[in-house]
C-alpha cells in the first residue's frame, strides 16, 4: 500500500490541454447558502424512467420526505430538500441540452427546514447485508453526480464478485469546474468512508482515485485521509492534466492500461468507477440516513462576480445561486449548466440545480466566444488527433451531414462521447458534436420508428392470423353440421324423436320444480 | 435574464483555415526566393499572375453560385493552388496558358465539385498535368540555372515574354532555354550513355539538378516548418520519400551505371516540393495516419515508375492524381481501431 502513486498505468489517445480556470472558484471554502423561496424538482433527473409524483399540490412535506418514487429498476427517487408546501406539479425549464421544459415537483418552502424521520444509520456496514445497503443506496435517490446521473444502486449489484478495482473518478477535467476539489479538500474523511462502504459493497481488490496534477491540495488532503484510515490496496494516482481525463472510459484506461469494450461498461472487465461525490452521496446515505438533496455546485464565469462553490439544495434556481454569489457582472453571456465543453447552454436562470448539475458557467464572451460561422471541411485531421476515442470525426461529420446514417453507424458513431475534443480544434468552425447528436437522435428515432412499425405489422399480422383462424373454424362447424344433417337422414325418425322426448321431459322437470319452489314460498309467509 | 444559447463545446477555436494556408504560403517562401534566384523574375510574375487568377476565378464562381465571396477569398486556398501552380511551370510559359491553367483549377477542379473540401483531385497538379498534355513544348521550355545562363533576364524584359512572347533581339527560345536535369537524364539514358557520362553535364549539382538541390533544399526547409507547427504531419512526406528512396537505391546498386543515385531523384525535380506541399493537401489525401503511410509510399513508387519506365520525365503531377482518386478508398480500409475494439479473432 502506498499512499500516492504517481505513475499511470496508459494513455488515452488524443485529448486537449486548454486554460484550467479553476484558481477563480477555489479561493473560498464552500460556502452555504440560505434557503430559497422556492425549489423547483424535475421528476426526471437521472438516466432512466422519470420518477413518479407520490405527493400532491397543496400538500405539506418535510425535509428528507420522499416526494418521488422511483419507477422501475432504472429510475431513482426524490425527496424533498427542505420543509414547505408543494405549490404545483408543473411543466418548467429543465438543465437539458434541448432547452425544453419537462414535469417538476414545485415547493414553495417554509423557512424551518424541518427533517422528517430519516431511515437509521448504517454505523456498522461492514456486518450489513449487501442488499440492505444496496436498498439504502437505491432508496437515497443517489446518482451518478459527475453529470451521467445513472442510478448508483444498479452498479452496485451483485456481479459475483467479478469486480476486481473500484475506480474513483476525481479528475474533474473539465475546466473551471472545482466542485469535487473542493469535496476532496473540504471532506476527504467522508468520502474515505464512502469508498469503504463500496469496496465492502463490491468486495472489490483495489481502489485507485484517480485526481488530475493541477489539484495539489485536493491529492495531498485524499493522501492524507487514505493514510489516517489505514485503507489497504488504494492509492490516490496523479493523471497528467489533460481533457477529457475524467471520461469514464479514459480514466479507466489511464489507471488500469485496460480499455472498457465498446458497446460495454467497465464491470465487463472488472472495473466500477464511481465519481467522487457520489462517493460522498452514498456514505451520507449510509451513515447518516440523509437522502440525497443537496450538493456543491460551483458558480464561476467571468460573469458572475465572486466566483465559488457552495452547498445548494436540488431544485434552487440557478439565478438563485448566482446572487449569492454576488450576482452578475456586467459581461455574463452566456450562462452553462456544467463545464464549456460538455456543458449545456441555458436561455434563462430559471433553471434548476438537479442532482447532475456541479456547475454554473456565467461566461463572458472572453471564457466562451461565440461560434464563429463554419467553413468547409478541409479533411485536415486535427480532430481525428484530438479525438480521445480514437474515432475519425472528420467522416462521422461527413456522412451525418449528409444524412448517411448506416455509413455513420460503420465509422462508430456510438462511441463518441461528445466530449467536444474535435469541435474545439476544428480550423473550420464546425460544430462537429452538434451534428454528431443530431444524427445519433435521429437513428434512434428511426429505430423508435422501426420498433413501432413492427408492432403494427405483428398486430396486422396477428389479426389476420384470427380472421383466417375464426373463418376456418366457422367453416369446420359447417361441415361438422352438414354431416350430423347427413347422417340424420340416415339415421330416420327415431333420432328426432329421441331429443323431442328429452326436451319434453326436461321442460316437465322445470315446471315441477317451479311449482314445488312456489308451494314452499306460501308456507312459509303463511 | 436572457442568455445566448449554443450548442457545446463553447470554448473558442484554436486554429482557423486562413492561418493555416497562410502558414503553408510562409513556407514556400524560402523555396521561392531560391528559385527566383536560380531562375529569373519569371517565378514572382507567374505566381502574382496565377494568385489573381486564381482568386478572380473563384470570385466568379462564388457570385454565381450565390455565395458569400468575401469569406472563401480570405481562406487564401485559391492562393495556394495559385503557389504550387506557379512553381510547378516553366518561369517563361506564355500568360494565358498560365491563366487558363487557374481557370480549370479553380473552376472546374474545385468549384464544380463543391469548393474547397469538395475536391477529390489536386487543382494545382489537375492543372499542371491539363497543360503538360495539351502543350507539351511550352511547358517542358525551362531556363537553365542562373549559373549556365548566358542572358540575364530583367524583370520588364522577362514580362515582355511572358505577356508579349517579345524575345530581345537576336535571342531565340533556343538559346534561351534548356533541358530540366531529369529530361537531360531521360534522353540520354534512352541514347545508351552511362551515368557517369552524363554525370559530365554542367547541368549537375552536387547530388541533383544545379540550382534545382538549392531551390529543393529550401522547400525542404518549409516543409519543416509545416511538420513543426503540425500544419503537415510526417507520414505522406516520409513514406512518399522513403518509397522512392527505397526503389532508387535498390536500381541504383543493381545497375549504377544505368540507373541515377537514390539522391537525384529527390532533388532534381518536384519530389520535394511534392512529398511537403502537394501531396498533403489534405483536402485529396488519405486522413487516416495508415492510410496516409500507403497513400505516399504509392505515391513514390508511382514517381520512381513514371520516370523510370513511363512516357515523362517528371512524373509527381501524375502520381498525386493517380493517388487522389485511391483516396477514398484507401481511408475506407485503413480506419483506427476505435477505443474499445475488440480484436476480431480468426472464426469470429
Amino acid at each position: 500500500m502506498s499512499a500516492t502513486a504517481p505513475l499511470t498505468l496508459g494513455h488515452f489517445h488524443g485529448g486537449i490541454h486548454m486554460p484550467d480556470h479553476k484558481a477563480e472558484s477555489t479561493t473560498q471554502p464552500v460556502a452555504a447558502v440560505k434557503i430559497p423561496p422556492q425549489l423547483i424538482l424535475p421528476l426526471q433527473q437521472h438516466i432512466g424512467a422519470p420518477a413518479k409524483a407520490v405527493v400532491s399540490a397543496g400538500e405539506h412535506v418535510l425535509k428528507g420526505q420522499l416526494i418521488a418514487a422511483a419507477s422501475g429498476r432504472v429510475s431513482a427517487p426524490i425527496h424533498a430538500p427542505t420543509s414547505g408546501v408543494i405549490s404545483a406539479i408543473e411543466d418548467h425549464l429543465v438543465p437539458h441540452s434541448s432547452g425544453l421544459s419537462a414535469r417538476c415537483i414545485i415547493i414553495d418552502t417554509d423557512g424551518r427546514d424541518e427533517w422528517a424521520e430519516l431511515p437509521p444509520p448504517i454505523d456498522d456496514f461492514t456486518s450489513a447485508d449487501n442488499a440492505v445497503l444496496i436498498e439504502r443506496i437505491r432508496e437515497s435517490g443517489i446518482v451518478g453526480l459527475g453529470g451521467a446521473t445513472f442510478p448508483s444502486s444498479i452498479k452496485m449489484e451483485a456481479r459475483n464478485n467479478s469486480i476486481d478495482t473500484l475506480i474513483i473518478n476525481a479528475a474533474e477535467c473539465e475546466p473551471y469546474i472545482t466542485c469535487d476539489d473542493m469535496l476532496m479538500r473540504e471532506q476527504a474523511d467522508q468520502i474515505v468512508s464512502g469508498i469503504r462502504i463500496i469496496q465492502h459493497i463490491l468486495g472489490a481488490k483495489r481502489c485507485l482515485i484517480g485526481i488530475e496534477d493541477n489539484k495539489p491540495e485536493a491529492i495531498k488532503s485524499m493522501s492524507a485521509a487514505v493514510a489516517a484510515a489505514s485503507l489497504q490496496h488504494t492509492d490516490v494516482v496523479t493523471v497528467p492534466t489533460l481533457y477529457p481525463s475524467g471520461g469514464e472510459r479514459q480514466l479507466t484506461l489511464l489507471l488500469t492500461g485496460k480499455e472498457v469494450p465498446s458497446h460495454g461498461i467497465p464491470a465487463n472487465i472488472g472495473i466500477v468507477c464511481q465519481n467522487v461525490g457520489t462517493v460522498y452521496a452514498i456514505a451520507d446515505a449510509v451513515l447518516k440516513g440523509r437522502p440525497l438533496i443537496s450538493r456543491i455546485v460551483t458558480i464561476t464565469g467571468e460573469g458572475v462576480a465572486q466566483p465559488q462553490n457552495v452547498y445548494s439544495l436540488i431544485g434552487t434556481s440557478a439565478g438563485e445561486l448566482v446572487s449569492q454569489a454576488g450576482g452578475y457582472t456586467g459581461k455574463a453571456n452566456q450562462l452553462i449548466c456544467g463545464g464549456p465543453m460538455m456543458g449545456y447552454s441555458m436561455p434563462t436562470d430559471e433553471v434548476p440545480v438537479t442532482k447532475g448539475v456541479n456547475c454554473l458557467l456565467v461566461a463572458s464572451e472572453q471564457d466562451c466566444p461565440p461560434p464563429e460561422p463554419a467553413t468547409a471541411c478541409i479533411r485536415c485531421g486535427k480532430c481525428a488527433e484530438a479525438c480521445p476515442a480514437q474515432l475519425l470525426p472528420q467522416q462521422l461529420y461527413w456522412h451525418s451531414r449528409s444524412r448517411n446514417f448506416d455509413k455513420a453507424q460503420d465509422y462508430h458513431l456510438f462511441d463518441c462521447i461528445e466530449c467536444g475534443c474535435c469541435s474545439h480544434v476544428c480550423p473550420s468552425h464546425i460544430q462537429l458534436v452538434h451534428y454528431y447528436r443530431f444524427a445519433k437522435t435521429q437513428i434512434w428515432s428511426k429505430e423508435k420508428e422501426k420498433i413501432k412499425a413492427d408492432h403494427a405489422r405483428q398486430r396486422h399480422e396477428a389479426r389476420v392470423a384470427r380472421l383466417e383462424r375464426i373463418a376456418a373454424e366457422r367453416k369446420a362447424r359447417m361441415r361438422k353440421k352438414k354431416a350430423v344433417l347427413k347422417s340424420k337422414k340416415g339415421g330416420g325418425d327415431s333420432a328426432k324423436k329421441a331429443v323431442i322426448a328429452a326436451a319434453v321431459k326436461r321442460a316437465a322437470a322445470k315446471k315441477s320444480a317451479a311449482m314445488a319452489a312456489t308451494d314452499s314460498n306460501q308456507s312459509a309467509t303463511e | 435574464m436572457q442568455f445566448s444559447t449554443y450548442s457545446s463545446p463553447h470554448t473558442g477555436h484554436t486554429e482557423n483555415v486562413t492561418r493555416v494556408m497562410a502558414q503553408v504560403l510562409l513556407a514556400m517562401v524560402p523555396g521561392i526566393i531560391a528559385m527566383t534566384w536560380y531562375f529569373g523574375w519569371g517565378v514572382v510574375i507567374n505566381i502574382l499572375l496565377a494568385s489573381l487568377a486564381a482568386v478572380s476565378a473563384e470570385a466568379f464562381v462564388l457570385k454565381l453560385r450565390k455565395r458569400a465571396v468575401a469569406p472563401v477569398i480570405m481562406d487564401l486556398s485559391a492562393v495556394v493552388t495559385a503557389v504550387l501552380f506557379a512553381v510547378s511551370i516553366p518561369p517563361l510559359l506564355p500568360w494565358w496558358l498560365t491563366v487558363g491553367g487557374m481557370l480549370f483549377a479553380i473552376i472546374v477542379v474545385k468549384q464544380l465539385y463543391g469548393g474547397l473540401g469538395f475536391n477529390p483531385f489536386n487543382p494545382a497538379m489537375a492543372a499542371y498535368v491539363l497543360l503538360l498534355v495539351s502543350y507539351p513544348t511550352e511547358m517542358t521550355q525551362w531556363l537553365p540555372p542562373r549559373e549556365l545562363s548566358t542572358h540575364s533576364l530583367d524583370f520588364l524584359t522577362t514580362l515582355g515574354i511572358i505577356f508579349g512572347n517579345a524575345l530581345p533581339q537576336g535571342l531565340s527560345w533556343d538559346a534561351l532555354t534548356m533541358a530540366t536535369p531529369l529530361d537531360e537524364m531521360r534522353t540520354q539514358l534512352d541514347m545508351g550513355k552511362m551515368i557517369s557520362e552524363i554525370r559530365q553535364s554542367p547541368l549537375w549539382g552536387d547530388y541533383g539538378g544545379l540550382g534545382i538541390e538549392w531551390v529543393a533544399n529550401w522547400f525542404l526547409l518549409g516543409g519543416l516548418f509545416l511538420l513543426w507547427r503540425r500544419i503537415i504531419t510526417w507520414h505522406i512526406p516520409l513514406s512518399m520519400i522513403g518509397a522512392i528512396l527505397i526503389m532508387g537505391t535498390a536500381w541504383w546498386l543493381a545497375e549504377p551505371e544505368a540507373n541515377p543515385f537514390p539522391a537525384f531523384h529527390l532533388f532534381s525535380g518536384g519530389v520535394i516540393l511534392g512529398a511537403f506541399f502537394i501531396a498533403t493537401d489534405p483536402v485529396t489525401a488519405v486522413t487516416t495516419k495508415k492510410g496516409q503511410l500507403i497513400f505516399g509510399a504509392l505515391i513514390g513508387v508511382l514517381v520512381y515508375s513514371i520516370r523510370s519506365w513511363g512516357g515523362y520525365p517528371d512524373a509527381v503531377a501524375f502520381a498525386v492524381l493517380l493517388m487522389n482518386m485511391a483516396a477514398p478508398t484507401i481511408g475506407y480500409y485503413t480506419q483506427p481501431r476505435v477505443y474499445g475494439e475488440q480484436e476480431k479473432k480468426d472464426g469470429a
